[in-house]
Formats: C-alpha cells, structure tokens, sequence
C-alpha cells in the first residue's frame, strides 16, 4: 500500500511533504509503547500513534518505520517536524482514533507486524 | 561479511538524565557508524535497538550515564554505565511487563516493562549488574556473522 | 454484541471476572496511555492495550469499560489480575499485536 493510498483511506492531512508519496508500506504496528514498536515491528512498517515527542522519530528510526500517522488530529512541534524531515520520515496526521485508523487499514488489506 | 575496518573502533557518549529531546541520538550515530563500516542491516538493528533500550533507561532513570562502543572485526560491544538508582531485583526487572517507571513517564510511551528484556532478545551475550544507590552497567555484545 | 461474542470469534483468554463476558460493547478504544483512555473512551467500550500495569483496572472501572483485551501475547501481572477480580473489570488477553486486533475488533463490530 502506498502513502498516498494510506492517506486517503484515513482522510489524513501530510504534515511532512519531505517524501515520495509512492513509497510502499508492507504492514502496520498501532503503539503508544515505544518497546514496543522496536519489539513487535518489522522494516517498512506504518507506526500508527498517539505521540508526537522527538523520540517517537527516533524510535521509528531506529525500527526502520517508513511512515507515522498521529491518530486525533495531533501535529507535533515544529522542532519534531524537522527531526523528522532529517530522517526522512514522512508524518501523517489524522482526525481518526487509533481504533479507527487500525480498522480502516486492516479492512483495506494492510497487515500487523508479526512478532518474531 | 567483509567489514570496511582495519583495526579496532571504538567510541563514548554522554548521556543525561532526563533530556527526552536528544534521547536516541547517541543510538542513532551508533547505526551511522555501523552503516559506515557496512555491517549487516539485520545486526545493526539489533544492536541500535538494543542500544536505544539502555540509552532511554538512562534518560528515564538515572541522573547521568556513558555509552561506550567497541567494534572489532569479529563484534560490537555496548557498554552503558549509569549514575542511577540501581536495580533491586534484576530477576524481577527481567521479567516482561516488571516496571518501576513512574506514570508520567509511561504517558510517554516508556516503562512498558519491555526495556531489559528487549536487550537481553537483541544481544548474543548480556550481563547486568547493579548496585542501589550506586547504578548500573549494562553489557552487550551482538557477534558479526 | 456482548464480551463473550469478541472472545469466541477470537478466542480470547479469558484472564479476570468471567462474570463480565455478559456485558454489552458498544465500541472499542486502543491506546497505551491512561490519560488518552480517561478522556476519550466510551462506557461500554472494550479497551485494547499493550499496558498490563495495575492501574489500567482503575481506568476501566472508572470509565465503565465492557473488557480489557491485552494484545501481543503479554500476561497481566499477578496483582492486577486480583485487582481486576475485586473490581469486577474484565481481562482478556489475546497474541495478536494491537493493529490487527483492533482491525480483527473493527470488522466484527461494523
């Protein structure tokens, strides 16, 4: 599934246009729990969230994520945006809750991040 | 796997208690550098998440601590030395879902109670050891194939 | 749409307060974070989290919750399981990571 597909399934607005809109995302991980994105993700995921700090961007940097939609209509401060930008991680807002988001997603044939 | 290195490299962080904004930036420079050297992506992303896990449990608990890294041919080892509390029951700290981070560091999106466990998965051999009142160190070291 | 309907469609195990399977959904929450669930949450909900901390017992109580469904295959501590049974608060627990259970949840609530 791509970018733009994903956006447009969550009608979600692109807070970082740093990024190709093609890029594939292969499956999703939905966390508040930092541990445990970098425990139950695999590369190329989606991380759907409710945080916005700069350590989400890390995290997901670190777990190899390729996208980050913040769920509830959340944007993250301008200092998060850019750190975002540097890794080149797009960020995705969307007025869905995490519920939602994830069902709209599974529905549409997007997978979970199995755990290894 | 023909590692880009001749010799052995080796390096230090600083870390400080408390400072969420950087947290994750001595982990990430750490996967630069193994990138640099063209370690295997699978190795390095067990050894930066295992790296990130011991650098956040610096950030959330203790007033200071230091990263320091060895690559070798053969190997990376992490060593993370903190000025903290201590650990009083590492059995219990090993345990998945044990935590003793307080609320609003869980509204953060930490103490899941995954952290030690998460290192000990990533790393091939890993040792704690932990004095209260004093800190803890943590090592690691994640074998090249 | 009550408990025990979720917990056999995904064979759920059931881990406090049998008694609860009775209750009615009438939607689902998924977060981590206690104080997103105390705002946003619905009575009736059943709350999908990676948390197994003592306190997600005082949050669903508080907020009526219908379930508590801890995913990716994590085990409640033993006190809050006994916190759970004295304040009659429903846990299950499931293996499925928390986006396709609640995609799982989502289907079968639509």
């Amino acid at each position: 599934m791509t970018l733009k597909e994903i956006a447009e399934i969550l009608d979600a607005t692109i807070i970082s246009d740093s990024d190709d809109l093609n890029v594939q995302i292969v499956n999703a991980c939905s966390a508040d729990m930092m541990s445990a994105v970098l425990y139950y993700h695999t590369p190329n995921s989606l991380l759907i969230t409710g945080l916005t700090q700069p350590h989400v961007i890390r995290t997901a940097e670190i777990a190899g994520i390729k996208t980050i939609v913040f769920v509830l209509n959340k944007k993250p401060d301008a200092l998060t945006i850019e750190l975002a930008r540097q890794k080149k991680i797009p960020l995705l807002s969307t007025p869905c809750c995490m519920y939602t988001a994830s069902g709209r997603l599974f529905s549409a044939g997007l997978p979970g991040c199995l755990t290894k | 796997m023909a590692l880009n290195i001749t010799g052995n490299i080796d390096g230090i962080f600083q870390l400080i208690g408390g400072n969420f904004s950087t947290a994750g930036e001595a982990s990430t420079q750490l996967k630069h550098k193994l990138a640099e050297i063209g370690v295997d992506e699978e190795i390095i992303r067990r050894a930066t998440i295992a790296t990130f896990e011991a650098e956040m449990n610096v950030i959330i608990y203790a007033a200071a601590g230091w990263l320091h890294y060895y690559i070798t041919p053969e190997s990376i080892k992490i060593r993370i030395e903190d000025m903290g509390p201590g650990i009083e029951n590492i059995e219990l700290a090993m345990q998945e879902g044990y935590s003793t981070a307080p609320e609003w560091v869980r509204e953060m999106g930490w103490g899941a109670g995954m952290g030690l466990p998460n290192m000990k998965k990533n790393s091939d051999t890993f040792t704690v050891d932990s004095v209260v009142g004093e800190g803890t160190t943590v090592e690691m070291v994640i074998n090249f194939p | 749409m009550k408990v025990k309907d979720l917990v056999d469609q995904l064979s759920l195990d059931v881990r406090s307060f049998n008694d609860g399977l009775g209750n009615d959904i009438t939607g689902a929450y998924v977060s981590d974070l206690l104080s997103d669930v105390m705002g946003n949450s619905k009575k009736g909900n059943v709350w999908i989290t990676l948390q197994t901390h003592l306190n997600i017992v005082a949050v669903a109580s508080m907020k009526d919750l219908s379930a508590i469904i801890i995913v990716g295959g994590r085990q409640a501590q033993e006190e809050t399981i006994k916190k759970a049974e004295q304040e009659k608060v429903t846990i299950l627990t499931t293996a499925l990571p928390s986006f396709e259970a609640s995609g799982k949840i989502y289907q079968i609530l639509k």
